[in-house]
Formats: C-alpha cells, sequence, structure tokens
C-alpha cells in the first residue's frame, strides 16, 4: 500500500514515549484552539461579556450615588426656608422633589419613589432664630437600601451645613480633618470596580469553562480515544488547559486596554506585573475547573458546582464589591480559600497604586498554593485508566 | 511478511508470529465477572475476529488490550509488552478505534488527523505523505476541510480508521466498526483492513454481526467472559454442514411459516429471506418434520450451505421460540383505508442543497416497508418527514391518511418511534421510562397500568426496573425502546436502524416481535444498513443521492441485478450493483 | 386519546420526567438545594458595605493634649481594630501602600498649639483610594470623631450638623437586612436559569428530543411541562431562603406573604422563560450554559441589587425594566421591610407577568422553528 505503513517496526518506535513531548502537546493545544474559538459561547463569554462587564462597571454599577431622588417638604412659607429647598433644588447629587405635605412623600417612600426625604418645619424661622437649640430639619430615608440611605443623609447634611455656612459665618471647627485619596483622588468607583470585572471574567474562562470542556470530553468519549494514544495524562491535562489560559489571557489584555483607553482608569504598575498577577491566578482558576470536571463527569453538576465554588465566591468574598475587612472571623478566613481575593488585591494595586512587590508577593504565594493543592487533587481524580 | 516485536521485549511463548496473547484474563466489575479465565493469541498479518453476544465481554477485552483497563488477574502481552508494566509502549504499539469513534466532531476531517498523528509522534513532514495516501486510502479527499460532526456514519468510521492508523501501529483495535455504516462503505472498510493485513499488522474487529465475522480469517467467539471457539470460522461452519435448510418462494404466508417452524422441536433457528425462509436443524435431527411443514404449505425444501451465523446460534442453544407474546396480546389493527403510510413527491432542501428529491410512494397496511441507501443518501431525511421530524419543503405525506404538516397531534398518536440511539432518558429508571411514554402518549388509568405490566411482562424487563437505561446490556435496552415506542399501540411503526450493535439472538427476539406485528396489521417503516434485516421487509425501497432508484421486493431487487458473473446475487451485492448504476446514471446525465 | 394542543395526561407524564431528571439523581439533588442555602447564610454575612475592623495608622508629631485625646478616642473607636503607631511619614505611606492600613491620619507638631490658640487644628488623613467606597466611609467616622473632640474643646460652639435623621424601615441601616432579601432573588435566579438553560440543550444533545417531537405532545405542552418543575424548585428554594431571613437572621416580615409568594412565582416564571429561550436556540449544553452566563451576570448588576437603578444612564435604566430580578428586589425589600401595600406591589408584578409572557412565547416560537 504505502511505504509509511508497509513496516510497522522499522525502529522508529520511542521507547519512553511518555516522556514530555513537545510536538504532541502543540497537537493538542492546537485541537483545543480550534475547538475553543469555533464555539460561538466561549467568544461570547471571552470576548463580549468582558466589554459589557466593563461598560456596566463604568455607566451602570457606580457606587458612587448621583441623581437620588429625594423629597423636600416645605411646611414653612418663609424666606430662608424658600432659600434652604432651593439649595436642595441646586445641587447635582439630589433629584429633588417638591412637596407641602409630609403626608404626600411618604407613600412615596414605600413605594421607592423616594429615596428619602427633608422636611422643613412650619417654625423653621422660629428654629433658625434660636441658633441651634432644636434641630432645623429633619431628614428621614429610606433603611431599606442602607447604602443609598446613608449618601441621602450625607448630602443633605452637606447642603443643611453649606446652606448654613453661607448664611453666618460659623466659627471654624477646633479640628479640621483634611482628607486626601491616595491613588483614586477623584474617587471614581469604577477605577475600584474594574479589576473586578476581570476577576470574574477570568474566574468564568478558567473555571467555569475548563470544567464545562474537560466534561464534555468524557460525555462524548473521546476522552478515552485521546487517552489511548501516546498522549501522557499532563500533555493531555495541559493541552486542554493552555489554550484557556491563553484565552483568558487574551481577555484580560482586551478588557486592560478597555479599561485604560475608553474608561480612562489609570495603570500605574507595569503591564508586566499585571501580566504576572494575572497569569499567576489562572494556576488556580484552571486548577480548580480541572478538579471540578474530574469529579463531575457531567456537565449540569459541572457547570452548578462551578457557580456555586468559583462565580459567586469570586463575586461576592473577593473582596472587590464588599469589603473583606468588615466580615465575621469565620467568613473573613474563608475567603483565604478564595484565590479571587488575592487577584483582585493585586489587581487594584497595580491599577491604581503601581508596582508595589510587598503586595504582589505574598498574593503570589497564596495563588500558587491554592492552585497547586487544586492540581494536585485533580490529577489523583484523572487516571490513566478510567475504571 | 509477519512483523517481528521489538526485539529488547520479552518474548511469550516463542511465539514469533503472535501480536496478542492472552493468558488466563480475569476481569471483575463490582459483583459482575467480565471475563472468566481467558486465553488466547492474536497472529500477525491476519483479520481476528472478535464476537459474541452483549455482554459476552467484547469491549472489555479490547479495553484491556489497549491498556486502559486493568485485567484482576491473568496477562495480557502486545506486540510483546505487557499491557500493564509498558503501558506506554502499548499506546504506541497499538492502534484503538473506540466505538463512539472517538472523533472531536468540531474538527474538520484534516484537524481530527492531524491531531492523531502528532499524538503518535509522526514528523511533520512525513505526515504529508502519509496523509495523501490515507485520504486517498479513505477517499476522504473531497471532504478534508468537513467538521467530523457533519459526515456521514460511513465516514467517520474511515476517518476513525485513518486516525488509528497513524504512526504505523502493529496492532490495530477496532470496536464495532461496521455500525452505521452502509454496504458500499464497508466494501472500503474491508478493503483497507485487508491491505494492512496483507502488510502484516495485526486486525482485531469486534462485530456483533456474522457475516462480517465470517470474512474473518480468524474468530474468537466469547460468551459470558468465556472463550467458546477459537480458530478459522469455517471450520465452525463446516460442523453445521447438512442441517441448514430453505423453504423456497413461500411469499405471503412466509412470516407465519417461520413461526410454525421455530416452534418445531426439530429446528433450532430460522429467519426470513426474500420469499423464502431458512430454517437450521437441532444436532442430529432429521428432516421430517421441516418436510411435513413443507408439504403442508406446498413448497419445497432444499438445503443450503451453512453460514457462520448458524454456528454461532447453534453454539450459543439455538434461537428464540417464533411466536412473540407481544403480538399475541394486541388486538388486530383496523384502519379505514388499506394505505397505511404514503408520501407524493417528498422533497427537502437545506439551502441549496437537497437532501430528498421527489421521492413517492406507498406502503400498505401490514407491510415491513423498508428503506436502504448509502450514507448521505437522504435515507434519514425522508425517514424523519414521514414521521414528522422535518417539514417538507415540497410534496406531502400521509401517515394513516393525515396529513402530518396539519393533523400532527392525531398522525403522532397514530406513530410509534424508535430512534437509533434508542434516545431513552438516561437520567430515569427503566419503569419511570415507561411511565413516562405511557403518559407522553396519553394514557390513563387502568389501560396504562395494564400496558407498562405487559410491556414489563412481554419484554421480560421485570428485574431491571429500578436500574437506568445506561446500565442496561445493549439487548434489554433494545428491548425498553422498543416497548416505549408500542405502548400506545400505533398502527404504523417507525424504526430507525433498530438492531445497531445488537447481537444476533437479540436480533432475532426483535424481528419475532416484528414479524408478529406485521400479522396483527400494524404496519412497519424501517431504515436499515444491515442486509440480513432488509431480507424481512416485503419492499424495499432504494435511495441514492436524495431519489428514489428502486423500489421493489427484496428477491426482485436481486433478480433486477443477477448477472453472467453472479447468478444469486445477494442482498448486498444487489445494493452495491443499484447504487453503483444510479450513480453511473447521475454522471452520465451531468 | 386526547388529541388537544394541552391533554393533562401528557403533561403530568412530561413533568415527572422533567422533576426526576433534575432530581433522581442524589449528586444533583443536592447540588439544586444545598448550595443557595450555604450561599445565603455565608453571603448574608460577607456581603456589607460597612466598615469594620479596619486598621488605621497614625504619625503624631505634636506631644500635646489635643492630639493625646484623639489617639484615645480612635483606640477606643469600635470600627477599628488596630492603631498602627508610626515615627515617619515614611512609614505612613508605606502602610498605605501594601494596604496594611486604610487611612494614615498625620498630626503636625504644632497640632495642640494651634489648637489652644484658638485656631482650626489641622490633621491630614491619607485615605487608601483603591477602596474608594471604604475610604469615604472611614473619614466619615474619622470626621465625627475629630467632631466630638472639638466638641470637648469649645463646647459652647453649636452643634455641628442642626439635623435630625431618622431611618425609617431599618432605623439602625442594618445591612443584612438588605441584602438578605435580595439574596433570595438572585440565587433563586440563577438556580431556575440553569435548571431551564440546560432542559432543552440537553434532550437535544443526548437525541431524546427527537422522540419527543415525534409523540403527539404538542409545542405548549414542551414549554409547559418543562417550566413547571424548574418553577417549582425556584419557588421552593425563594421561600426556603425567605424563612431563612425571617426565622434565621430574625429579620423583620412587615408585608403580606401571599402577595410575595404570588410575586415570586411570577418572577421564577419570567427567568424560566428567559432560561427556555437561551435553551432553545443552543445547540450543546455547554452554549446553554454560557449563555446563561452571559445573560445572568449582566442581569444581576443591573438589578439594582449592587447600586440603585436611578444611579444608571437613561437608557440602561429602561434596559433594567426588562430584567425581572429589579421587580423582585423592590418587591420583596418592600415586603419585608415596608410593609409594601398592594397597590405598590402590583405596580411591580405586572412586568414581570409580561416578561414571563413574552419570554415564554418567545421560547415556544423558537423550538416550534427549530423544527423546520
Amino acid at each position: 500500500m504505502n511505504a509509511a505503513m508497509r513496516k510497522p517496526d522499522d525502529g522508529a518506535l520511542p521507547t519512553g514515549s511518555r516522556r514530555f513531548d513537545g510536538r504532541r502537546l502543540m497537537a493538542l493545544v492546537v485541537k483545543e484552539s480550534h475547538q475553543a474559538l469555533r464555539d460561538p459561547s466561549t467568544l461570547l463569554i471571552a470576548f463580549v461579556l468582558p466589554v459589557v462587564l466593563l461598560l456596566l462597571f463604568a455607566y451602570a454599577v457606580s457606587l458612587d450615588a448621583k441623581q437620588v431622588r429625594m423629597g423636600v417638604v416645605l411646611e414653612s412659607p418663609g424666606a430662608s426656608a424658600q432659600s434652604l429647598a432651593a439649595a436642595f433644588a441646586g445641587t447635582r447629587f439630589l433629584d429633588a422633589h417638591f412637596a407641602h405635605d409630609r403626608r404626600e412623600v411618604a407613600g412615596q417612600l414605600v413605594s421607592g419613589a423616594l429615596r428619602g426625604y427633608v422636611v422643613i418645619p412650619q417654625d423653621f424661622e422660629q428654629r433658625l432664630a434660636q441658633r441651634g437649640r432644636e434641630p432645623l430639619v429633619q431628614i428621614i430615608t429610606d433603611g431599606s437600601y442602607p447604602n443609598t440611605a446613608n449618601y441621602v443623609e450625607n448630602y443633605a447634611r452637606g447642603v443643611v451645613q453649606s446652606w448654613r455656612a453661607g448664611r453666618s459665618a460659623a466659627p471654624a471647627p477646633a479640628i479640621a480633618l483634611e482628607p486626601r485619596y491616595w491613588f483614586n483622588p477623584e474617587l471614581e468607583s469604577r477605577r475600584a470596580l474594574i479589576p473586578g470585572a476581570i476577576a470574574i471574567i477570568m474566574t468564568i474562562i478558567g473555571t467555569m469553562l475548563t470544567a464545562l470542556v474537560v466534561a464534555r470530553e468524557w460525555e462524548r468519549g473521546t476522552m478515552e480515544a485521546i487517552l489511548s494514544t501516546p498522549a501522557s495524562v499532563a500533555e493531555i491535562l495541559i493541552g486542554k488547559l493552555l489554550p484557556y489560559f491563553v484565552l483568558g489571557m487574551l481577555s484580560t489584555l482586551g478588557a486592560v486596554a478597555l479599561a485604560v483607553f475608553v474608561f480612562g482608569v489609570p495603570l500605574r504598575g507595569s503591564l508586566a506585573a499585571l501580566l504576572l498577577v494575572s497569569a499567576v491566578f489562572m494556576v488556580p482558576a484552571l486548577g480548580q475547573g480541572l478538579l471540578i470536571s474530574s469529579l463531575a463527569r457531567n456537565q449540569f453538576l459541572a457547570a452548578q458546582i462551578a457557580l456555586f465554588t468559583g462565580f459567586l465566591p469570586a463575586f461576592m468574598l473577593s473582596g472587590f464589591l464588599y469589603e473583606i475587612d468588615a466580615m465575621p472571623a469565620p467568613i473573613r478566613a474563608m475567603t483565604r480559600l478564595v484565590p479571587a481575593r488575592y487577584f483582585v488585591d493585586s489587581l487594584k494595586t497595580v491599577f491604581l497604586a503601581g508596582d508595589i512587590w510587598a503586595v504582589f508577593v505574598p498574593n503570589l504565594l497564596a495563588m500558587t498554593a491554592i492552585g497547586a493543592v487544586f492540581f494536585l487533587l485533580a490529577k489523583r481524580a484523572t487516571r490513566k485508566n478510567p475504571e | 511478511m509477519g512483523a517481528q516485536p521489538a526485539s529488547d521485549a520479552p518474548r511469550q511463548h516463542g511465539q514469533h508470529d503472535a501480536a496478542v496473547v492472552i493468558d488466563n484474563l480475569a476481569k471483575y466489575f463490582g459483583q459482575v465477572q467480565a471475563l472468566r479465565g481467558l486465553s488466547a493469541s492474536i497472529r500477525y498479518g491476519r483479520l481476528t475476529g472478535l464476537v459474541g453476544p452483549d455482554g459476552a465481554g467484547k469491549t472489555t477485552l479490547m479495553r484491556i488490550m489497549t491498556g486502559l483497563l486493568v485485567p484482576d488477574a491473568g496477562r495480557v502481552t502486545l506486540a510483546g509488552f505487557d499491557v500493564v508494566k509498558d503501558n506506554d509502549a502499548i499506546h504506541v504499539a497499538s492502534g484503538y478505534m473506540p466505538q463512539r469513534f472517538g472523533l472531536y466532531e468540531d474538527l474538520s476531517v484534516l484537524e481530527n488527523m492531524r491531531l492523531y498523528a502528532r499524538l503518535r509522534g509522526m514528523d511533520a513532514e512525513h505526515n504529508a505523505e502519509l496523509f495523501d495516501e490515507l485520504l486517498e486510502f479513505t477517499r476522504l479527499r473531497p471532504f478534508t476541510a468537513r467538521l467530523a460532526g457533519k459526515l456521514s456514519g460511513g465516514m467517520k468510521q474511515k476517518l476513525g480508521l485513518a486516525c488509528a492508523l497513524m504512526a504505523r501501529p502493529k496492532v490495530l483495535l477496532l470496536d464495532e466498526p461496521g455500525v452505521g455504516v452502509d454496504p458500499v462503505s464497508r466494501q472500503d472498510l474491508w478493503r483497507m483492513v485487508q491491505a494492512l493485513t496483507d502488510e502484516g499488522m495485526a486486525v482485531v474487529w469486534s462485530t456483533a454481526y456474522l457475516d462480517e465475522a465470517e470474512r474473518c480469517e480468524s474468530v474468537l467467539l466469547l460468551n459470558q467472559g468465556q472463550l467458546l471457539f477459537d480458530g478459522p470460522p469455517q471450520e465452525l461452519t463446516a460442523q453445521l454442514e447438512g442441517r441448514s435448510f430453505r423453504l423456497e418462494n413461500v411469499g405471503a404466508e412466509r412470516r407465519a411459516l417461520l413461526t410454525e417452524a421455530l416452534d418445531l422441536p426439530s429446528v433450532s433457528d430460522g429467519v426470513i429471506q426474500g420469499a423464502g425462509v431458512r430454517v437450521v436443524l437441532r444436532a442430529g435431527e432429521g428432516t421430517e418434520q421441516v418436510q411435513a411443514l413443507a408439504d403442508r404449505a406446498h413448497v419445497e425444501l432444499a438445503p443450503v450451505p451453512a453460514r457462520f451465523e448458524d454456528a454461532f446460534i447453534d453454539l450459543l442453544g439455538g434461537g428464540p421460540g417464533g411466536t412473540s407474546t407481544l403480538a399475541e396480546r394486541l388486538p388486530p389493527v383496523e384502519l379505514g383505508s388499506d394505505i397505511a403510510v404514503s408520501c407524493q413527491n417528498l422533497t427537502k432542501r437545506f439551502g441549496a442543497f437537497t437532501a430528498t428529491d421527489h421521492v413517492s410512494f406507498e406502503v400498505h397496511k401490514g407491510e415491513i416497508f423498508g428503506l436502504l441507501g448509502p450514507n448521505g443518501a437522504g435515507k434519514s431525511t425522508t425517514f424523519k418527514m414521514l414521521c414528522g421530524l422535518l417539514k417538507p419543503s415540497a410534496g406531502e405525506a400521509h401517515v394513516v391518511g393525515l396529513d402530518l404538516r396539519r393533523a400532527t397531534g392525531a398522525a403522532k398518536s397514530r406513530l410509534g418511534y424508535m430512534a437509533q440511539k434508542f434516545s431513552l432518558y438516561g437520567l430515569l429508571s427503566v419503569r419511570q421510562n415507561l411511565e413516562f411514554s405511557a403518559g407522553v402518549y396519553g394514557l390513563e388509568g387502568d389501560t396504562r397500568r395494564e400496558r407498562i405490566e405487559e410491556m414489563i411482562a412481554t419484554f421480560d424487563l421485570g428485574d431491571w426496573l429500578c436500574a437506568t437505561p445506561d446500565s442496561l446490556p445493549l439487548g434489554h435496552k433494545q428491548r425498553l425502546a422498543l416497548a416505549c415506542s408500542l405502548m400506545h399501540r400505533p398502527p404504523v411503526l417507525f424504526l430507525d436502524e433498530p438492531t445497531s450493535g445488537v447481537d444476533p439472538i437479540t436480533r432475532r427476539e426483535f424481528w419475532t416481535h416484528i414479524n408478529g406485528l406485521a400479522r396483527k396489521g400494524v404496519t412497519i417503516m424501517v431504515t436499515t444498513h444491515f442486509m440480513d434485516e432488509a431480507e424481512y421487509c416485503d419492499r424495499v425501497a432504494m435511495l441514492s443521492r436524495a431519489r428514489l432508484v428502486a423500489l421493489d421486493t427484496p428477491d426482485a431487487l436481486k433478480r433486477m441485478t443477477a448477472s453472467a458473473q453472479r447468478p444469486d446475487p445477494t442482498m448486498e451485492d444487489a445494493f452495491i450493483q443499484l447504487v453503483e448504476a444510479a450513480e453511473r446514471e447521475t454522471a452520465a446525465a451531468a | 386519546m386526547s388529541n388537544a394542543i394541552l391533554s393533562f395526561t401528557r403533561l403530568r407524564a412530561q413533568f415527572v420526567k422533567e422533576v426526576l431528571s433534575i432530581l433522581r439523581d442524589p449528586r444533583s439533588r443536592m447540588v439544586v438545594f444545598v448550595p443557595p442555602i450555604l450561599q445565603l447564610l455565608v453571603f448574608a454575612f460577607a456581603a456589607t458595605l460597612e466598615v469594620r475592623n479596619v486598621d488605621i495608622a497614625v504619625y503624631n508629631q505634636d506631644a500635646g493634649r489635643w492630639s493625646h485625646e484623639l489617639m484615645q478616642r480612635l483606640d477606643s473607636a469600635r470600627f477599628i481594630s488596630h492603631v498602627h503607631l508610626v515615627d515617619s511619614q515614611r512609614r505612613l505611606h508605606e502602610l498605605i501602600d501594601r494596604g496594611e492600613v486604610i487611612a494614615a491620619l498625620a498630626i503636625p507638631a504644632d497640632f495642640s498649639r494651634t489648637i489652644a490658640a484658638g485656631d482650626s487644628g489641622r490633621a491630614q488623613v491619607l485615605v487608601d483610594g483603591r477602596r474608594s467606597n471604604s475610604g469615604q466611609i472611614t473619614v466619615a467616622y474619622l470626621s465625627t470623631i475629630a467632631a466630638e473632640v472639638g466638641a470637648g474643646i469649645t463646647p459652647d460652639a453649636q452643634a455641628p450638623t442642626p439635623v435630625t435623621v431618622r431611618h425609617w424601615f431599618n432605623p439602625n441601616l442594618v445591612y443584612r437586612w438588605f441584602i438578605v432579601p435580595g439574596l433570595t432573588g438572585i440565587l433563586a435566579l440563577f438556580s431556575a436559569l440553569l435548571i431551564t438553560s440546560l432542559s432543552i440543550a440537553r434532550e437535544r444533545e443526548l437525541g431524546t428530543f427527537d422522540q419527543l417531537l415525534v409523540s403527539p405532545t404538542s409545542t405548549p405542552e414542551i414549554i409547559i411541562s418543562k417550566s413547571l418543575p424548574a418553577l417549582a424548585i425556584g419557588t421552593l428554594l425563594g421561600l426556603l431562603m425567605i424563612s431563612a431571613g425571617v426565622f434565621a437572621f430574625g429579620i423583620p416580615f412587615t408585608g403580606s406573604f401571599a402577595l410575595l409568594l404570588a410575586s415570586l412565582v411570577l418572577f421564577i416564571l419570567s427567568v424560566v422563560g428567559i432560561g427556555l429561550m437561551i435553551s432553545a436556540v443552543s445547540a450543546t449544553q455547554q452554549q446553554a450554559i454560557l449563555g446563561a452566563f452571559a445573560i445572568g451576570v449582566p442581569a444581576v448588576l443591573m438589578s439594582g441589587f449592587a447600586t440603585p437603578v436611578e444611579n444608571m444612564p437613561t437608557a440602561l435604566q429602561w434596559l433594567a425594566q426588562a430584567i425581572p430580578l429589579t421587580h423582585f428586589l423592590v418587591i420583596v425589600e418592600g415586603t419585608f421591610l415596608k410593609a409594601m401595600p398592594a397597590a405598590d406591589i402590583l405596580a411591580n408584578a405586572w412586568p414581570l407577568a409580561v416578561i414571563a409572557l413574552v419570554t415564554l412565547t418567545l421560547a415556544t416560537l423558537l423550538v416550534r422553528s427549530r423544527l423546520q
């Protein structure tokens, strides 16, 4: 038939074939890349979702309250009361709705149409004359949204204070604190949130996608065909992971470019440090995905487990949205097992502060350690003999 | 020329030409003993068939030989390497094609080939030459860019073979390569394997189809984990000489006659062959009873040469009886008209591609109607349109007089459908699957309970009720699928490659039921790639390149293709002839 | 045998099949119920925008009385877990850089002298802007402390803020009272979304969908039978978490339970509709799961859970109206804390009904169009 096949024993038989072989690895990587790039859902997660998330973090999810809807109940007809009401109308942080009776606005607080209201009482002019014996105004907030309630209180206080300061020269406070916000003087929350977005995307690609593709390979029986070739378990696993590693890194690079050039987030640290941190984060993320899929060789289970052990912890326990310091001690201990925690911490630093290796090194070590544990467990679960 | 095991490897039994040596092999899965003390050897330069009923341990043995499973006792050496100790070398010396292809459906033909080439350490510069040869060899060259998932069953098998052949394995292990492959493609596969063994490769071909086994040079026959026979198939067939007969030209009454014949104590096995009935006598029995039967039916009884299949069934203690308990309970089907299924100018286009092109035929009540054709001829598309899974682009299809496009619900409740992969709910138990199909066809109350119990009794599923379908032996899985599709007693039954990969005994049992159903007036529509199944059909429609090229009884089709060189063609010969003739015509027209 | 569009027998059979597919396997039974409940318990404590247990650094160059007073107050402040005393500006910067402290106070040498002279004593606070939200809250807390110390210096000075503040519904602004009802919605959403988005895709991948299509069952029956189990599981999960909120977390429940239950059912139904749409267009389970994520994650972010909807640009506010969670959050928060009246609940419930109707209809059409 042919020369290449005629001699089954031409001495070319490599002994010790299970030694790591770069070409075999490349073949697996090429295969996986073809599959990944051909599936629209992979591209959706790697390149569309990051853009959507960044847009949302840039424009939608802002912890800086703007235009909070607030009622102003003007019960006093006096001139100073009018001028205070005008001060509320003038601030750009509040969206003032005027009323003359507090009963009008109370219902709107329940329905959520207003987040709070301020009452300028009937005897406002008298209270003003008494110089502070009795409170001038009453601020009512919707406590069911505690964060917004805090903002309403602070902004309303601020409006009253500056209104008073403008009327009479009040004595300067005895102690004045002069806050200076390092790294983020404009206090834009998007700058602090974007690293979180990257962590979430990397978790979805690293953990969720990997868990799914490995589970699929078991489900469809192609794992058996691959296992019957000379490729070793290490080659198969690395061949499986490398493309998603690259995909995750590409997705990160895209997100960083978008954050820096479109949304104006500064990158004060070096790109190299950022890439290093991201690359190291992929170790525990991929390890976790691999572990999940080797425990649950079924896509439904793999997705559920990845959701609850990978994605949601990255969202809630990584410290990007919720402060870890404020959590109770047992949960703080739990966050130490969440790789995204170390990643978010490092990303925030590399974006906003710069290359501070005192921050990076412990985080890198922690991520590597968690990753190593995941890989060891996954290797135990994936045997060469699928019995 | 026989290949030599690598010189540094230990030699076994001093057999220079032994590619695989199996010594007292045992394997357990929990309580189940899959292999019990199996010893055999497989030689280079030969095609060795691995046959046996479901659960005989064929796949287990294959997986042990490829080093994917570790035996519990005994040892296996392949090309001189111990499958456990030299596991790494096994993967180099052997090529393995698993049952489910092992192809990546979202990769193209060429990408699949490249992947397996590199995994087996092929040099890139040698690839071009080898790829050319393999593409030529498999005739896949026109399809290199096509995704593997879009290939027909036969092309998938050829691609799987090409992938397993990368880097010249010394031993090629093929697990049921013939399933889902049409006769033309199967011919290609045989040709390829023949070429390989001629060059000294050892090829193991596991199969449930005994016409395939008959073509092997040597056969290992397994049953319940033990070796029943090891040698050339002719040796086993020779033992059956003088026990095979055919009742010629029985015609319409052949199904009744087969039932009667199978119920005779002296008959061990029987099948329908076109208009005739083929019977095999038990060892030591005379022809008296069969002759009496022939006389009563006024037909001729002629001796025929024994087949390997006869020997196989005989070795396993004979086939099942001829009476279908299922059909016995069934009331005769009453239909308003004699036409159960019909289609006029049925056409389906996918974009510019026409999958079914103006196909028209009528199927009578109680008829077994076969739909045959090579992979990709439009068989499945036509079939799907007839049972309402696809909407025709043009033309009409009627089932029991109802238009499938308008009266969908009504028409669908009059048909039963059994899919190729049996399509059972793997997450539900056997009983829950039965209850689901009863419910989804609207059965209620006592009827529902009775039907389910009836199915459990008829198909002997009582011991398996709490198991999941995936854990059932293939034969039981098929029974369950048939039970589910018959729950609502449909007057028309659609069977899509119903016996793919099922062993001959289960297949006989299956056809006993189908014959019984047909005798009660149930119309059976069946697609198949196996020609002995085509023989069961009253009429066969041959499709080629989306068009209906022939429609007649199996015997008439065989007669049509008879020639001077081949005066008595088999169904397979007829199939290949018809397809090739149709292709020549198309080529001439173009 | 009924050939109607909807047959109870056929529906029941498919319903049982769907429930068993999800719950027969003990592993998936566990995966459906246990993690959401656990997550609720963990996240209820984890998700807080309050500031607690933070570290502060102080570089005090003043040996006078007022800085001493200030230091004592800081030491006893409840939100601070540790005050680092440092002796150089450089060290101060270092602690901020490393993220070891959230804020650092630099008190100049003339601090007490300036106050004694009747002027304002100025102290600089460096804040870690990486934690912008907590940083601002920390500054607010520190300012309060400074003001308290200041009040001791000039006792006759008027109250710093001549206002009274009352937080309705949640007087102490306990963040958990907000987060637990919200999490109920989010976790029920993800569970229902994953279950339904896989349902059709899995049958398609395993080939049983054809079997279903050749049976006399109609497309609406398929959609209904796939909706109901997810609806039941999602509602059950929601109820479990609502009771956890009431009984385990002791959150006041002031509204109407019946209305909340009705809204919960509508909410899950609209999520189920979205899940089935994803499933109908997906060719594989992988696509279905990733599709569910690509829809679910942005939906949660825009729902008003993380930040109020009115903070978003107008276009996104409109888009947020199409997200079931947006409406359900208003209802569940309102029912727990605000004793929300029926009219307000209705105002948020009808969009849920519209979303459910539209998505379920679209899902039916998509399944049908796939039949070609």
